[in-house]
């Protein structure tokens, strides 16, 4: 098609959407105003499982099944992460000791930063999975925090301290033990009688850390695994962009700096 | 949160969405996603919404970006790489 009828064509179609458009969102109740009756049974129900964070609370209770296939998508994309970006045989890694940068390079203030904001963000991202059916977080978000909390050691220059601090086989069986706690947690609903995810431990009292039933011990599970996919992933995209070299090919008339990049 | 607050947070994502869209440099424009990733976070805050606001600013300010800028490291190394490899060669 040539472009005088495409663009006609998209201007139609913008023009109909933004009519039907106009026509929907005047036909929407108010902003904040009368609540959907989902969202009434929702909060009932929360309350009724003594948990003080509604969202957690539908995310891993009333709809734990949903979130055991979010969960099981995260797992998919860091085996596929890993996988995809395995290395080949045409390629050769750099050691992580040459992307260590001395007090020469860096400057003294950020790595006095970064190595002091590690502990205190890897905390904070454990507070913030621990206590998801309490105050706003939960499993994943903790999960991306505790991740990231790691790659400060990077970011104050440091390559060689974050290897050692994320052994990657380590990181690799965590991620699946998560997946595996979460499934294992829901096939005890099962066990006990009832249905799958259902919430089967005792409720506990409303604002207790023990309280909600399999929520923290669900958070917990979801925590791990997403801390360990995101550092898998960060991993190997780092380990791409700092180390993997292409091994200089025979007959090449010799690159003169054997390929460093 | 008020409604004017709520009304200027908007505004201000309308605005930033179409500069993110034209910063061309794909690295540049990481770090600009990173920064409309914090309004973003910011609106949905004052939509009482701060779970989502917790999941926006984890992944959409901290790994999005970083993924990005690392493999577009990655591909421009090899780029040059095998410029270098012609020049060499010719």
């Amino acid at each position: 098609m040539s472009r005088r009828p495409v663009r006609l064509l998209a201007a139609l179609g913008l023009v109909l959407l933004a009519v039907s458009g106009w026509r929907a969102f005047t036909l929407l109740p108010g902003f904040g105003s009368v609540p959907h009756p989902y969202g009434a049974r929702a909060v009932d129900a929360t309350f009724q499982h003594a948990t003080a964070n509604a969202v957690m609370s539908v995310t891993l209770d009333q709809r734990a099944f949903d979130t055991l296939g979010e969960e099981i998508i995260l797992l998919g994309s860091a085996i596929g992460t890993v996988l995809l970006l395995r290395r080949m045989r045409a390629e050769e890694e750099e050691s992580g000791a040459q992307h260590t940068y001395g007090p020469e390079e860096v400057f003294e203030s950020l790595r006095l930063t970064g190595y002091v904001l590690l502990p205190v963000t890897v905390l904070v991202g454990l507070y913030i999975v621990v206590h998801g059916h309490l105050s706003p977080g939960g499993g994943f978000q903790g999960g991306v925090v505790l991740a990231t909390a790691l790659h400060l050691s990077y970011l104050a220059g440091d390559y060689r301290t974050l290897e050692r601090l994320r052994p990657l086989p380590a990181f690799d069986v965590a991620e699946s033990l998560g997946a595996a706690a979460y499934l294992s947690v829901g096939l005890g609903g099962l066990v006990a009688g009832s249905a799958l995810l259902q919430n089967v431990l005792p409720q506990g009292r409303l604002g207790d850390l023990l309280s909600a039933g399999t929520v923290p011990v669900l958070n917990v599970a979801i925590g791990v695994e997403v801390a360990s996919a995101f550092v898998l992933i960060l991993a190997k995209f780092l380990e791409q962009a700092l180390l993997v070299r292409e091994h200089d090919v025979p007959g090449d008339g010799g690159s003169g700096d054997g390929g460093e990049g | 949160m008020s409604d004017w607050t709520i009304a200027v947070l908007l505004a201000a994502v309308a605005v930033m969405a179409p500069v993110v869209v034209l910063t061309r440099e794909p690295s540049r424009q990481a770090l600009v996603l990173s920064a409309y990733g914090v309004l973003l976070g910011v609106l949905m805050v004052a939509l009482d919404a701060p779970d989502v606001a917790l999941s926006q600013i984890g992944v959409g300010v901290a790994v999005v970006p970083l993924v990005v800028v690392l493999a577009i490291a990655a591909c421009n190394r090899e780029v040059e790489r095998h410029r270098r490899d012609r020049e060499n060669r010719s």
